[in-house]
Protein backbone atom coordinates (compact mmCIF):
# COMPACT_ATOMS: atom_id res chain seq x y z
CA UNK A 1 0.00 0.00 0.00
CA UNK A 2 1.12 3.61 -1.15
CA UNK A 3 2.09 6.33 1.00
CA UNK A 4 -0.56 8.42 -0.55
CA UNK A 5 -3.34 5.30 -0.40
CA UNK A 6 -2.13 5.26 4.07
CA UNK A 7 -2.68 9.07 4.10
CA UNK A 8 -6.00 9.19 2.85
CA UNK A 9 -7.15 6.33 4.91
CA UNK A 10 -7.77 3.91 1.26
CA UNK A 11 -7.17 0.20 1.19
CA UNK A 12 -6.46 -1.96 -1.84
CA UNK A 13 -9.07 -4.50 -2.32
CA UNK A 14 -7.34 -7.57 -2.98
CA UNK A 15 -8.19 -9.16 -6.04
CA UNK A 16 -8.21 -12.99 -6.35
CA UNK A 17 -5.58 -14.87 -8.32
CA UNK A 18 -7.29 -18.01 -10.25
CA UNK A 19 -3.76 -18.46 -12.19
CA UNK A 20 -2.33 -21.02 -10.30
CA UNK A 21 -5.33 -24.19 -9.96
CA UNK A 22 -4.51 -25.52 -13.49
CA UNK A 23 -1.33 -26.71 -11.62
CA UNK A 24 -3.21 -28.76 -9.45
CA UNK A 25 -3.19 -31.53 -12.54
CA UNK A 26 0.37 -32.37 -12.21
CA UNK A 27 0.19 -32.14 -8.70
CA UNK A 28 -2.31 -34.64 -8.27
CA UNK A 29 -0.42 -37.24 -10.09
CA UNK A 30 2.80 -36.40 -7.83
CA UNK A 31 -0.54 -36.60 -5.22
CA UNK A 32 -0.92 -40.30 -5.98
CA UNK A 33 2.37 -41.29 -6.29
CA UNK A 34 3.86 -40.57 -3.09
CA UNK A 35 0.83 -40.37 -0.26
CA UNK A 36 -1.11 -42.88 -3.24
CA UNK A 37 -4.13 -40.67 -2.94
CA UNK A 38 -6.88 -39.62 -5.48
CA UNK A 39 -9.56 -36.98 -5.90
CA UNK A 40 -12.89 -37.39 -4.96
CA UNK A 41 -13.47 -35.34 -7.61
CA UNK A 42 -15.44 -32.88 -5.48
CA UNK A 43 -14.67 -29.74 -4.89
CA UNK A 44 -16.02 -26.37 -2.86
CA UNK A 45 -15.52 -22.93 -3.73
CA UNK A 46 -15.47 -20.86 -0.77
CA UNK A 47 -16.38 -17.34 -0.53
CA UNK A 48 -18.54 -14.55 1.53
CA UNK A 49 -22.46 -14.63 2.15
CA UNK A 50 -23.88 -12.65 -0.30
CA UNK A 51 -27.84 -11.28 -0.08
CA UNK A 52 -29.59 -13.24 -2.96
CA UNK A 53 -30.62 -10.69 -4.98
CA UNK A 54 -26.99 -9.63 -5.53
CA UNK A 55 -26.32 -12.96 -6.28
CA UNK A 56 -28.68 -14.56 -8.69
CA UNK A 57 -27.39 -13.58 -11.98
CA UNK A 58 -23.93 -15.01 -11.13
CA UNK A 59 -25.51 -18.40 -10.29
CA UNK A 60 -27.87 -18.79 -12.97
CA UNK A 61 -24.56 -18.05 -15.45
CA UNK A 62 -22.70 -20.83 -13.28
CA UNK A 63 -25.84 -23.26 -13.74
CA UNK A 64 -26.94 -22.61 -17.04
CA UNK A 65 -23.65 -23.30 -18.55
CA UNK A 66 -22.30 -26.24 -16.51
CA UNK A 67 -25.72 -27.68 -17.47
CA UNK A 68 -25.39 -26.66 -21.21
CA UNK A 69 -21.83 -28.59 -20.45
CA UNK A 70 -23.35 -30.90 -19.04
CA UNK A 71 -25.73 -31.76 -22.01
CA UNK A 72 -23.10 -32.07 -24.66
CA UNK A 73 -20.85 -34.71 -23.36
CA UNK A 74 -23.77 -36.30 -21.38
CA UNK A 75 -23.45 -39.36 -23.65
CA UNK A 76 -19.85 -39.71 -23.24
CA UNK A 77 -19.86 -41.43 -20.23
CA UNK A 78 -22.78 -42.75 -17.70
CA UNK A 79 -21.92 -40.69 -14.58
CA UNK A 80 -21.17 -37.22 -15.78
CA UNK A 81 -24.34 -35.83 -14.26
CA UNK A 82 -23.22 -32.12 -12.78
CA UNK A 83 -24.14 -31.37 -9.05
CA UNK A 84 -23.82 -27.99 -7.78
CA UNK A 85 -24.86 -27.94 -4.31
CA UNK A 86 -24.77 -24.58 -1.92
CA UNK A 87 -24.86 -24.52 1.69
CA UNK A 88 -23.58 -21.76 3.87
CA UNK A 89 -21.00 -23.06 6.76
CA UNK A 90 -20.69 -21.81 10.71
CA UNK A 91 -18.33 -18.79 9.82
CA UNK A 92 -21.21 -17.28 7.51
CA UNK A 93 -19.37 -18.05 4.25
CA UNK A 94 -20.73 -19.45 0.99
CA UNK A 95 -19.86 -22.90 -0.36
CA UNK A 96 -20.36 -24.26 -4.15
CA UNK A 97 -19.68 -27.47 -4.19
CA UNK A 98 -19.38 -29.19 -7.32
CA UNK A 99 -17.98 -33.01 -9.14
CA UNK A 100 -16.27 -33.91 -12.25
CA UNK A 101 -15.92 -36.86 -14.21
CA UNK A 102 -12.07 -36.53 -14.18
CA UNK A 103 -9.97 -34.23 -12.32
CA UNK A 104 -9.12 -32.21 -14.97
CA UNK A 105 -12.64 -31.12 -15.69
CA UNK A 106 -13.30 -30.80 -11.98
CA UNK A 107 -10.30 -28.37 -11.96
CA UNK A 108 -12.00 -26.35 -15.03
CA UNK A 109 -15.31 -26.55 -13.37
CA UNK A 110 -13.87 -25.09 -10.32
CA UNK A 111 -11.99 -22.29 -12.19
CA UNK A 112 -14.95 -21.10 -14.18
CA UNK A 113 -17.12 -20.77 -11.33
CA UNK A 114 -14.58 -18.58 -9.60
CA UNK A 115 -13.71 -16.77 -12.56
CA UNK A 116 -17.88 -16.06 -13.36
CA UNK A 117 -17.96 -15.03 -9.84
CA UNK A 118 -15.46 -12.28 -10.28
CA UNK A 119 -16.78 -11.46 -13.51
CA UNK A 120 -19.44 -10.46 -11.98
CA UNK A 121 -17.66 -8.29 -9.42
CA UNK A 122 -17.53 -10.51 -6.13
CA UNK A 123 -13.85 -11.66 -6.65
CA UNK A 124 -13.23 -9.66 -3.62
CA UNK A 125 -15.24 -11.82 -1.40
CA UNK A 126 -13.78 -14.98 -2.43
CA UNK A 127 -11.82 -16.73 0.11
CA UNK A 128 -10.68 -20.61 -0.60
CA UNK A 129 -10.78 -23.07 -2.93
CA UNK A 130 -10.99 -26.64 -1.83
CA UNK A 131 -10.22 -30.19 -3.67
CA UNK A 132 -10.40 -33.44 -1.86
CA UNK A 133 -8.56 -36.60 -1.81
CA UNK A 134 -9.00 -40.04 -0.82
CA UNK A 135 -6.34 -42.71 -0.31
CA UNK A 136 -6.89 -45.07 -3.36
CA UNK A 137 -7.92 -48.25 -1.92
CA UNK A 138 -10.77 -46.53 0.25
CA UNK A 139 -14.31 -46.89 -0.58
CA UNK A 140 -15.39 -45.29 -4.61
CA UNK A 141 -17.64 -42.91 -2.47
CA UNK A 142 -15.90 -42.68 0.99
CA UNK A 143 -15.14 -39.45 2.69
CA UNK A 144 -12.31 -37.46 1.75
CA UNK A 145 -8.92 -37.70 3.98
CA UNK A 146 -6.90 -34.81 2.95
CA UNK A 147 -7.52 -31.46 0.96
CA UNK A 148 -5.63 -28.79 -0.86
CA UNK A 149 -6.85 -25.51 -0.06
CA UNK A 150 -6.44 -22.63 -2.35
CA UNK A 151 -6.31 -19.51 -0.61
CA UNK A 152 -7.45 -16.79 -3.85
CA UNK A 153 -6.14 -13.70 -2.52
CA UNK A 154 -2.57 -15.12 -2.00
CA UNK A 155 -2.18 -17.57 -4.55
CA UNK A 156 -1.22 -20.37 -2.57
CA UNK A 157 -2.00 -23.96 -1.46
CA UNK A 158 -1.51 -25.28 1.44
CA UNK A 159 -2.87 -29.06 2.70
CA UNK A 160 -5.13 -29.99 5.44
CA UNK A 161 -5.41 -33.39 6.95
CA UNK A 162 -8.51 -33.23 9.65
CA UNK A 163 -8.55 -35.93 12.13
CA UNK A 164 -11.65 -36.57 14.37
CA UNK A 165 -12.10 -33.78 17.47
CA UNK A 166 -11.00 -30.90 15.53
CA UNK A 167 -7.09 -31.59 15.31
CA UNK A 168 -5.30 -32.13 12.21
CA UNK A 169 -2.37 -34.16 11.29
CA UNK A 170 0.53 -31.72 11.25
CA UNK A 171 2.89 -34.40 10.12
CA UNK A 172 0.77 -35.36 6.72
CA UNK A 173 0.62 -31.92 5.96
CA UNK A 174 4.14 -30.38 6.37
CA UNK A 175 5.22 -34.04 4.08
CA UNK A 176 2.64 -33.03 1.40
CA UNK A 177 4.13 -29.78 1.21
CA UNK A 178 7.90 -31.27 0.78
CA UNK A 179 6.28 -33.52 -1.67
CA UNK A 180 4.32 -31.04 -3.84
CA UNK A 181 6.68 -27.72 -3.03
CA UNK A 182 8.14 -28.00 -6.45
CA UNK A 183 4.90 -28.06 -8.35
CA UNK A 184 2.43 -25.55 -6.80
CA UNK A 185 2.79 -22.71 -5.03
CA UNK A 186 2.84 -23.52 -1.54
CA UNK A 187 2.04 -20.45 1.27
CA UNK A 188 5.00 -20.33 3.13
CA UNK A 189 3.14 -18.67 5.71
CA UNK A 190 2.40 -21.45 8.41
CA UNK A 191 -0.27 -19.11 10.09
CA UNK A 192 -2.48 -18.53 7.33
CA UNK A 193 -2.96 -22.54 7.26
CA UNK A 194 -6.37 -21.86 8.80
CA UNK A 195 -8.32 -25.10 9.54
CA UNK A 196 -11.72 -26.18 8.06
CA UNK A 197 -13.33 -28.21 10.12
CA UNK A 198 -16.90 -29.67 8.56
CA UNK A 199 -16.01 -28.97 5.00
CA UNK A 200 -19.24 -29.63 2.70
CA UNK A 201 -17.67 -31.73 0.56
CA UNK B 1 -17.26 -5.39 -15.66
CA UNK B 2 -14.20 -4.99 -14.13
CA UNK B 3 -14.15 -5.87 -10.38
CA UNK B 4 -12.47 -2.67 -9.27
CA UNK B 5 -15.41 -0.78 -10.61
CA UNK B 6 -17.46 -2.45 -8.31
CA UNK B 7 -16.82 -0.47 -5.39
CA UNK B 8 -16.56 2.95 -6.24
CA UNK B 9 -13.81 5.00 -4.66
CA UNK B 10 -15.22 7.82 -2.24
CA UNK B 11 -13.99 10.81 -3.06
CA UNK B 12 -15.69 13.36 -1.42
CA UNK B 13 -13.93 11.56 1.64
CA UNK B 14 -10.57 11.16 0.51
CA UNK B 15 -10.89 14.94 -0.62
CA UNK B 16 -12.03 15.52 2.89
CA UNK B 17 -9.25 14.16 4.46
CA UNK B 18 -6.77 15.70 1.91
CA UNK B 19 -7.65 19.12 2.76
CA UNK B 20 -7.39 18.09 6.15
CA UNK B 21 -4.09 16.63 6.27
CA UNK B 22 -3.05 19.69 4.04
CA UNK B 23 -4.18 21.89 7.04
CA UNK B 24 -2.27 19.95 9.55
CA UNK B 25 0.44 20.39 7.22
CA UNK B 26 0.21 24.16 7.07
CA UNK B 27 0.36 24.33 10.49
CA UNK B 28 3.23 22.47 11.23
CA UNK B 29 4.95 24.82 9.15
CA UNK B 30 3.35 28.05 10.64
CA UNK B 31 4.49 26.83 14.29
CA UNK B 32 8.08 26.24 12.90
CA UNK B 33 8.53 28.91 11.30
CA UNK B 34 7.16 31.38 14.08
CA UNK B 35 9.52 29.16 16.54
CA UNK B 36 12.30 30.48 13.95
CA UNK B 37 10.98 34.23 13.67
CA UNK B 38 11.02 34.02 17.38
CA UNK B 39 14.91 32.99 17.51
CA UNK B 40 13.81 30.39 19.79
CA UNK B 41 15.43 27.05 19.71
CA UNK B 42 13.85 24.25 20.38
CA UNK B 43 15.92 21.53 19.88
CA UNK B 44 14.57 20.06 24.02
CA UNK B 45 11.45 20.43 22.93
CA UNK B 46 12.07 18.78 19.26
CA UNK B 47 13.90 15.94 20.82
CA UNK B 48 11.24 15.44 24.11
CA UNK B 49 8.50 15.50 21.54
CA UNK B 50 10.20 13.56 19.32
CA UNK B 51 11.12 10.69 22.31
CA UNK B 52 7.57 10.68 23.33
CA UNK B 53 6.05 10.13 19.17
CA UNK B 54 8.76 7.43 18.93
CA UNK B 55 7.46 5.54 22.33
CA UNK B 56 3.81 5.85 21.24
CA UNK B 57 4.22 4.69 18.10
CA UNK B 58 6.85 1.23 18.91
CA UNK B 59 5.10 0.40 21.99
CA UNK B 60 1.31 2.00 21.10
CA UNK B 61 0.20 -2.00 21.64
CA UNK B 62 1.44 -2.98 24.35
CA UNK B 63 0.45 0.63 26.31
CA UNK B 64 -2.96 -0.09 24.32
CA UNK B 65 -3.25 -3.21 25.67
CA UNK B 66 -2.05 -2.28 29.29
CA UNK B 67 -4.40 0.49 29.92
CA UNK B 68 -7.41 -1.51 28.83
CA UNK B 69 -6.48 -4.46 30.60
CA UNK B 70 -6.21 -6.50 27.66
CA UNK B 71 -5.03 -9.91 27.43
CA UNK B 72 -3.24 -11.56 24.46
CA UNK B 73 -5.36 -15.20 23.92
CA UNK B 74 -3.98 -17.99 21.95
CA UNK B 75 -5.94 -20.06 19.18
CA UNK B 76 -6.67 -22.86 21.84
CA UNK B 77 -8.44 -19.68 24.07
CA UNK B 78 -10.62 -18.26 21.44
CA UNK B 79 -10.70 -20.46 17.83
CA UNK B 80 -14.12 -18.67 16.86
CA UNK B 81 -11.71 -15.18 17.31
CA UNK B 82 -9.33 -17.04 15.37
CA UNK B 83 -11.08 -18.78 12.99
CA UNK B 84 -13.03 -15.39 11.86
CA UNK B 85 -10.25 -13.03 11.68
CA UNK B 86 -8.29 -15.37 9.99
CA UNK B 87 -10.42 -15.60 7.25
CA UNK B 88 -10.58 -12.29 6.75
CA UNK B 89 -7.24 -11.14 6.62
CA UNK B 90 -6.70 -13.98 3.67
CA UNK B 91 -9.63 -12.55 1.72
CA UNK B 92 -7.95 -8.85 2.32
CA UNK B 93 -4.30 -10.50 2.03
CA UNK B 94 -3.22 -9.01 5.48
CA UNK B 95 -0.54 -10.60 7.82
CA UNK B 96 -2.74 -11.87 10.81
CA UNK B 97 -2.74 -9.67 13.64
CA UNK B 98 -2.73 -10.82 17.54
CA UNK B 99 -5.64 -11.19 19.43
CA UNK B 100 -6.41 -9.77 22.82
CA UNK B 101 -9.40 -10.33 24.83
CA UNK B 102 -10.57 -7.05 27.69
CA UNK B 103 -12.50 -8.43 30.72
CA UNK B 104 -14.91 -4.87 30.12
CA UNK B 105 -18.69 -5.41 29.89
CA UNK B 106 -18.22 -1.89 27.78
CA UNK B 107 -18.84 -3.53 24.41
CA UNK B 108 -16.37 -2.04 22.16
CA UNK B 109 -12.72 -3.08 19.78
CA UNK B 110 -9.86 -1.06 19.26
CA UNK B 111 -7.07 -1.98 16.81
CA UNK B 112 -3.36 -0.72 17.42
CA UNK B 113 0.17 -1.21 16.22
CA UNK B 114 2.57 0.82 14.10
CA UNK B 115 2.27 -1.65 11.28
CA UNK B 116 0.50 -4.94 9.90
CA UNK B 117 3.14 -7.10 11.55
CA UNK B 118 2.85 -5.86 15.21
CA UNK B 119 -1.28 -4.94 15.51
CA UNK B 120 -3.48 -6.20 17.81
CA UNK B 121 -6.87 -6.30 17.12
CA UNK B 122 -8.75 -6.26 21.09
CA UNK B 123 -12.49 -6.62 21.68
CA UNK B 124 -13.73 -6.61 24.92
CA UNK B 125 -16.11 -9.81 26.50
CA UNK B 126 -18.62 -7.18 26.53
CA UNK B 127 -18.58 -6.95 22.76
CA UNK B 128 -18.94 -10.80 22.58
CA UNK B 129 -21.93 -11.18 24.27
CA UNK B 130 -23.94 -8.56 22.42
CA UNK B 131 -22.99 -9.41 19.46
CA UNK B 132 -24.25 -12.20 16.96
CA UNK B 133 -21.12 -13.71 14.98
CA UNK B 134 -21.93 -11.55 11.94
CA UNK B 135 -21.78 -8.47 13.50
CA UNK B 136 -18.56 -9.24 15.36
CA UNK B 137 -17.03 -10.37 12.30
CA UNK B 138 -18.56 -6.66 10.86
CA UNK B 139 -17.05 -5.10 13.64
CA UNK B 140 -13.38 -7.00 13.18
CA UNK B 141 -13.50 -6.22 9.62
CA UNK B 142 -13.55 -2.65 10.69
CA UNK B 143 -10.63 -3.05 12.95
CA UNK B 144 -8.84 -4.64 10.29
CA UNK B 145 -9.07 -2.00 8.29
CA UNK B 146 -7.98 0.02 10.50
CA UNK B 147 -4.65 -1.54 10.38
CA UNK B 148 -4.52 -2.00 6.72
CA UNK B 149 -4.45 2.09 7.07
CA UNK B 150 -2.05 2.66 8.93
CA UNK B 151 -3.94 4.50 11.35
CA UNK B 152 -2.00 4.57 14.41
CA UNK B 153 1.07 5.45 12.84
CA UNK B 154 -0.73 8.29 10.83
CA UNK B 155 -2.96 9.43 13.73
CA UNK B 156 0.55 9.22 16.11
CA UNK B 157 2.47 11.54 13.76
CA UNK B 158 -0.22 14.09 13.13
CA UNK B 159 -0.42 14.34 17.16
CA UNK B 160 3.02 15.25 17.07
CA UNK B 161 2.41 18.72 16.13
CA UNK B 162 -0.43 19.33 19.05
CA UNK B 163 2.51 17.57 21.60
CA UNK B 164 4.99 19.58 20.62
CA UNK B 165 2.84 22.63 20.78
CA UNK B 166 1.07 21.61 24.19
CA UNK B 167 4.57 20.76 25.80
CA UNK B 168 6.10 24.32 24.45
CA UNK B 169 3.07 25.75 25.84
CA UNK B 170 3.49 24.23 28.78
CA UNK B 171 7.27 24.83 29.26
CA UNK B 172 7.21 28.93 28.53
CA UNK B 173 4.35 29.19 31.19
CA UNK B 174 6.94 28.01 33.81
CA UNK B 175 9.77 29.87 32.42
CA UNK B 176 7.38 32.81 31.97
CA UNK B 177 6.31 32.14 35.54
CA UNK B 178 9.92 31.75 37.11
CA UNK B 179 11.93 33.29 34.88
CA UNK B 180 9.48 36.39 34.57
CA UNK B 181 10.83 37.17 38.42
CA UNK B 182 13.89 36.29 37.54
CA UNK B 183 13.99 38.74 35.14
CA UNK B 184 12.39 41.69 37.11
CA UNK B 185 15.47 41.75 39.35
CA UNK B 186 17.42 42.38 36.11
CA UNK B 187 15.67 44.45 35.23
CA UNK B 188 17.37 46.90 37.04
CA UNK B 189 20.11 46.84 35.04
CA UNK B 190 18.65 47.18 31.94
CA UNK B 191 15.38 46.79 30.38
CA UNK B 192 15.67 43.56 27.90
CA UNK B 193 13.95 41.17 30.46
CA UNK B 194 10.89 43.00 29.98
CA UNK B 195 11.38 42.19 26.17
CA UNK B 196 12.06 38.95 26.57
CA UNK B 197 9.04 38.23 28.86
CA UNK B 198 6.68 39.88 26.28
CA UNK B 199 8.05 37.77 23.34
CA UNK B 200 7.57 34.93 25.85
CA UNK B 201 4.31 35.59 26.49
CA UNK B 202 3.56 36.27 22.70
CA UNK B 203 5.37 32.74 21.91
CA UNK B 204 3.24 31.30 24.93
CA UNK B 205 -0.35 32.29 23.53
CA UNK B 206 1.32 31.56 19.48
CA UNK B 207 1.81 27.76 20.32
CA UNK B 208 -1.20 27.55 22.77
CA UNK B 209 -3.36 28.66 19.49
CA UNK B 210 -1.74 25.95 16.88
CA UNK B 211 -2.25 23.57 19.95
CA UNK B 212 -6.37 24.54 19.71
CA UNK B 213 -6.02 24.42 16.11
CA UNK B 214 -4.41 21.20 15.71
CA UNK B 215 -6.45 19.50 18.25
CA UNK B 216 -9.53 20.52 16.36
CA UNK B 217 -8.02 19.26 12.77
CA UNK B 218 -6.72 16.14 14.51
CA UNK B 219 -10.44 15.53 15.79
CA UNK B 220 -11.54 16.08 12.18
CA UNK B 221 -9.28 13.46 10.73
CA UNK B 222 -10.03 10.94 13.14
CA UNK B 223 -13.29 11.16 12.43
CA UNK B 224 -12.80 11.01 8.71
CA UNK B 225 -10.60 7.74 9.08
CA UNK B 226 -13.67 6.23 11.02
CA UNK B 227 -15.37 6.60 8.33
CA UNK B 228 -13.26 5.19 5.40
CA UNK B 229 -12.53 2.36 8.39
CA UNK B 230 -16.27 1.62 7.91
CA UNK B 231 -16.30 1.71 4.48
CA UNK B 232 -13.23 -0.17 4.17
CA UNK B 233 -15.11 -2.97 6.56
CA UNK B 234 -18.24 -3.10 5.23
CA UNK B 235 -16.68 -3.98 1.35
CA UNK B 236 -14.70 -6.57 2.65
CA UNK B 237 -17.51 -8.50 4.08
CA UNK B 238 -19.70 -7.10 1.43
CA UNK B 239 -22.19 -5.99 3.60
CA UNK B 240 -22.53 -2.49 4.92
CA UNK B 241 -25.86 -3.23 6.55
CA UNK B 242 -24.27 -5.63 8.84
CA UNK B 243 -21.62 -2.98 10.46
CA UNK B 244 -24.65 -0.36 10.25
CA UNK B 245 -26.72 -3.19 12.75
CA UNK B 246 -23.27 -3.65 14.96
CA UNK B 247 -22.75 -0.19 15.13
CA UNK B 248 -26.47 0.68 16.43
CA UNK B 249 -26.31 -2.21 18.74
CA UNK B 250 -23.14 -1.61 20.20
CA UNK B 251 -24.07 2.53 20.78
CA UNK B 252 -27.82 1.96 22.01
CA UNK B 253 -26.61 -0.52 24.79
CA UNK B 254 -23.55 1.98 25.84
CA UNK B 255 -26.31 4.91 27.21
CA UNK B 256 -27.25 2.50 29.70
CA UNK B 257 -23.98 1.85 31.11
CA UNK B 258 -22.93 3.24 34.22
CA UNK B 259 -20.74 6.74 33.06
CA UNK B 260 -18.03 5.53 36.20
CA UNK B 261 -16.83 3.03 34.39
CA UNK B 262 -17.44 4.83 31.05
CA UNK B 263 -15.57 7.52 31.80
CA UNK B 264 -12.36 5.15 32.96
CA UNK B 265 -12.27 4.17 29.25
CA UNK B 266 -12.44 7.92 27.70
CA UNK B 267 -9.06 8.47 27.07
CA UNK B 268 -8.60 5.71 24.60
CA UNK B 269 -11.33 7.08 22.28
CA UNK B 270 -9.07 7.51 18.98
CA UNK B 271 -8.52 4.07 18.88
CA UNK B 272 -11.97 2.63 19.53
CA UNK B 273 -14.84 1.27 17.52
CA UNK B 274 -17.24 3.72 18.87
CA UNK B 275 -16.63 6.09 21.61
CA UNK B 276 -16.87 5.50 25.22
CA UNK B 277 -18.73 8.92 26.05
CA UNK B 278 -20.43 9.11 29.31
CA UNK B 279 -24.05 9.37 28.51
CA UNK B 280 -25.54 13.14 29.20
CA UNK B 281 -21.86 14.60 28.28
CA UNK B 282 -22.78 16.24 24.59
CA UNK B 283 -19.05 17.13 23.52
CA UNK B 284 -19.26 19.69 19.97
CA UNK B 285 -18.88 17.21 17.22
CA UNK B 286 -16.25 19.21 16.71
CA UNK B 287 -14.15 17.78 19.02
CA UNK B 288 -15.50 14.44 18.80
CA UNK B 289 -12.79 11.56 17.78
CA UNK B 290 -15.75 9.73 16.18
CA UNK B 291 -18.57 10.38 13.85
CA UNK B 292 -21.66 10.50 14.47
CA UNK B 293 -23.84 7.31 14.78
CA UNK B 294 -26.17 8.62 12.32
CA UNK B 295 -23.52 10.34 10.39
CA UNK B 296 -22.38 6.90 10.06
CA UNK B 297 -25.37 4.53 9.27
CA UNK B 298 -25.71 7.36 6.30
CA UNK B 299 -22.91 6.52 4.93
CA UNK B 300 -23.26 2.44 5.11
CA UNK B 301 -26.60 3.04 3.66
CA UNK B 302 -25.22 5.23 0.86
CA UNK B 303 -22.53 2.64 0.39
CA UNK B 304 -25.05 -0.08 0.48
CA UNK B 305 -26.84 1.78 -2.43
CA UNK B 306 -24.22 1.93 -4.41
CA UNK B 307 -23.15 -1.67 -4.60
CA UNK B 308 -26.79 -2.89 -5.39
CA UNK B 309 -26.55 -0.43 -7.79
CA UNK B 310 -22.88 -1.70 -9.04
CA UNK B 311 -24.66 -5.42 -9.64
CA UNK B 312 -27.99 -4.38 -10.97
Amino acid sequence: MGLFDALLGKSKVAQPDLGHLFALSSAAVSLQATENLISTLRAGVCFKSLDAQSFSAARSEITGLLTLEDGSNAAATADSGVTLRETTDRYNYNWMVLNGTDFDTLVTRTHFVNSTLDDHGFGPLLLCSVFGFRPLDAKKDGAASTYLVYLFKQGTFYPFVPQAGERRNNEIELRIKNELGNELPIEPQLDRWFPMWDLPL
Amino acid sequence: MATQHRFPADHQLSARMTITIFFIGLLYAVFVAGLFAAHISVGIIVIFAGGFLVVQLFYSDRIALFSMGGKLVTEQQAPQLYGVVSRLTSMADMAMPKIAVAETDIPNAFATGRNQKHSVVCVTTGLLRRLTEPELEAVLAHELSHVAHRDVAVMTIASFLGIMAGMLTRVLMWSGMFGGMGGNSRNNQNNSGGNIFAIEMALMAFSALIYAISFVLIRTLSRYRELAADRAGAILIGNPNMLATALQKVSGEMARIPSRDLRAAEHFNAFYFAPALAPGVSLSTLFSTHPSLQKRLDALAKLDAQMRQQIS
